[in-house]
């Protein structure tokens, strides 16, 4: 029942260990927690100069075409709010992992179980429902999906000292065959991956409502994302389980000795992560195509942990970091004709490495420059 | 009935190799400490290198050491951020993988000006055809991925490096104090996993005579997965990697028939690798140290 030392580099550091007091205080975090992603977006240009540089193409033309892409459209930036939906998902659902000291790396296959249960049960309905009565039923259910993938390695931790990275890794591989079996063999439209359209509740997209958006595949989950992340906000820093949950994720063996039951808020973190991963397979399912595919999840599970790190496992930062890496892979798309879209994915890697590297390092100077001007007031 | 048995054994060594080779990377790197997540990347890095080298020098040898530096390169890269700057292992773990395999498209665009696949590059031709085991023995990376684990084994258990090694992956601050430089024993065990894995995407760039996208589907994972079903000892991570390969061949051999869903034989690795962590038969237990940041340098 060990914890790794380095869990805890993740989430910020509890605020009594920080030499100054006050205000400062809450300077000295929000700078410990903005820093590493700024000087990681600026390795990150740099690496992304060369490589541009290296295939012939000027980076001011890229860079500008990137934009132009996704924030200067009104369908790339559909595009943009589509995939920030499914990361703002995933992402939390890694964050809330992090937060409890944990490692959910199987966000990827509790997005796919998410989805697949709720087309499931999106095939069993009669058709013509309203949708404020299915709904809740197809978050409910995407949640149960994802959580019970999200349990199973939480449970392994708890009982037997499973470690979750592990675990969770192996269970993605065997959830996606398991999918993939069952789509391929009972439920797949003939000559096709994907099965049957839900028979109702499949949700408008934006366009509906804005002609703007026509042709993105952006919907009314993205609501559904922005209220999941307020939720977890909530949850985190305003209720018991939250407190306990994070005060497992700083010290585990203190919070046993306050009084929390150790194990049983692994379970619980890590069902609520399997639960918000699976509640992002709406997006797809519900709000894009209206049916479950094999393999629509794409890596957009392994994206969370990048999201989660990059957003510090706040529920804000996480929302903010998946418009980013949003950003960043339909940006891929629009400077295709230029420069592979690969470099989109080389950047991605380059972001999380820095970021995970200078975490640590921002963390000692800060400290440290703190520690110096505190020296410095008392002699004065 | 022999032929049988041969041609069952000598498919089986064939897929087996390339765990074997990252398979042993990942048993010195987590003995070491430092988490074998990376080993997909090495191999897919290890994989582009080498039909980079086998192209451009036209020898089978160069692409060898091509794609061992890649490995290394990648290796190297993962230290620096885990051991120097203190990165979290799995992060930067997770992010290796991908860098890999985002770099490897990238660099296949700008050197073949292919998104799919390099163009044919020399292997070690076989003077005997076929898939038996005399083809097989005149590969010598075949010669060389059996031999890693004998290697693997004498360098962890009766080398003073071998020591130095396990003390660092169990507890690295009594290592420290009788006077080891935990940071220099993991960056050459990293180094050397990334040669290892590297090897192995080598073994099927240079037997499919070229590098196609994603070659590596997974196999650093199930190597991964054989080192810790072989509990972190080369020999028993070795014969989970046969054991591992084994299933993949009874099943292609097994397709015509439709007996078992090939989605159920791709999941032995992981099941077994999550039962031998759950402790139901015999209980796997990591180095000690595994993933932690160095507190001690």
């Amino acid at each position: 029942m060990s914890i790794p030392l380095d869990k805890r580099e993740i989430t910020p550091a509890p605020p009594t260990a920080r030499p100054a007091a006050g205000s400062s205080d809450w300077l000295a975090r929000a700078q410990e927690a903005v820093l590493p992603p700024i000087v990681a977006l600026l390795i990150a240009a740099v690496v992304g100069d060369v490589l541009i540089l290296s295939y012939g193409q000027s980076p001011g033309t890229v860079y500008r075409l990137l934009v132009e892409g996704t924030w200067a459209n009104a369908y790339g930036f559909g595009q943009v709010l589509y995939k920030t939906t499914t990361l703002t998902f995933t992402g939390l659902a890694v964050a809330f992992g992090l937060r409890a000291g944990l490692f959910n790396i199987g966000a990827e296959g509790q997005l796919a179980a998410g989805g697949f249960m709720a087309a499931l049960v999106g095939l069993l309905l009669p058709s013509g429902l309203p949708a404020l009565l299915t709904l809740p039923l197809y978050i409910v259910v995407a949640a149960i999906g994802g959580g019970i993938v999200g349990a199973v390695p939480g449970a392994l931790k708890a009982k037997f000292g499973a470690h979750e990275v592990i675990t969770t890794i192996m269970l993605n591989f065997v959830v996606l065959a398991l999918l993939n079996y069952f789509t391929a063999a009972h439920l797949a439209v003939a000559g096709t991956l994907h099965t049957n359209a839900v028979h109702s509740g499949a949700l408008s997209r934006l366009a509906t409502f804005w002609n703007g958006f026509h042709g993105s595949a952006a919907n009314l989950v993205l609501f559904i994302a922005i209220a999941v992340t307020i939720a977890a906000w909530w949850y985190l820093f305003r209720m018991r389980g939250g407190f306990e949950l994070r005060a497992v994720g700083l010290q585990p063996e203190a919070a046993e000795y306050g009084g929390v039951n150790v194990g049983r808020v692994w379970i619980t973190a890590m069902t609520l992560s399997g639960a918000v991963a699976g509640i992002g397979g709406l997006n797809f399912v519900l709000g894009y195509k209206g049916y479950y595919e094999d393999g629509f999840a794409s890596g957009a599970g392994f994206m969370g942990i990048a999201v989660a790190i990059v957003g510090r496992s706040h529920p804000i930062g996480v929302l903010l970091a998946a418009l980013l890496f949003a950003t960043i892979s339909q940006g891929g798309l629009a400077v295709n004709a230029l420069v592979p879209q690969q470099i989109v994915d080389v950047l991605q890697a380059v972001v999380i490495i820095a970021v995970a590297a200078s975490v640590p390092e921002v963390r000692r100077l800060l400290r440290a420059a703190a520690g110096r001007a505190a020296a410095s007031l008392r002699t004065a | 009935m022999t032929m049988l048995v041969l041609a069952f054994l000598a498919q089986t060594l064939r897929i087996a190799i390339p765990y074997l080779f990252a398979a042993m990377g990942g048993v010195m790197s987590e003995r070491s400490g430092m988490i074998g997540l990376t080993l997909e990347g090495y191999m897919l890095g290890g994989a582009f290198c080498a039909a980079l080298g086998a192209y451009y020098s036209g020898s089978a040898w160069v692409g060898v050491i091509a794609g061992a530096v890649g490995g290394l390169a990648l290796g190297m890269l993962y230290a620096v951020s885990c051991i120097r700057f203190r990165g979290d292992q799995v992060v930067v773990g997770i992010a290796i993988n991908l860098l890999a395999s985002g770099a490897t498209r990238f660099f296949l665009k700008l050197v073949f000006g292919s998104s799919a696949n390099s163009p044919r590059v020399s292997g070690f031709n076989a003077r005997q055809t076929g898939s038996g085991l005399a083809a097989l023995a005149q590969n010598p990376l075949v010669w060389l991925g059996v031999g890693s684990v004998v290697a693997v084994a004498w360098l962890i258990y009766r080398t003073p490096f071998g020591l130095r090694v396990r003390a660092v992956g169990e507890h690295p601050s009594a290592a420290q104090s009788v006077g080891i430089s935990v940071p220099r024993v993991r960056y050459f065990a990293v180094g050397l996993s990334g040669i290892l894995a590297g090897l192995g995407g080598v073994y099927l760039a240079l037997d499919q005579h070229q590098f196609t996208t994603e070659m590596t589907a997974g196999r650093g994972f199930i190597a991964l997965a054989a080192t810790i079903f072989g509990r972190w000892d080369p020999a028993r991570a070795g014969l989970a990697c046969l054991l591992f390969a084994g299933a993949e061949t009874l099943q292609i051999q097994l397709q015509g028939s439709q007996s078992i869903p090939t989605q159920f034989v791709e999941m032995i690795p992981y099941v077994l690798t999550i039962i031998a962590l759950a402790g139901v038969v015999g209980r796997a237990v990591p180095p000690a140290a595994l993933g932690k940041v160095d507190t001690a340098a």
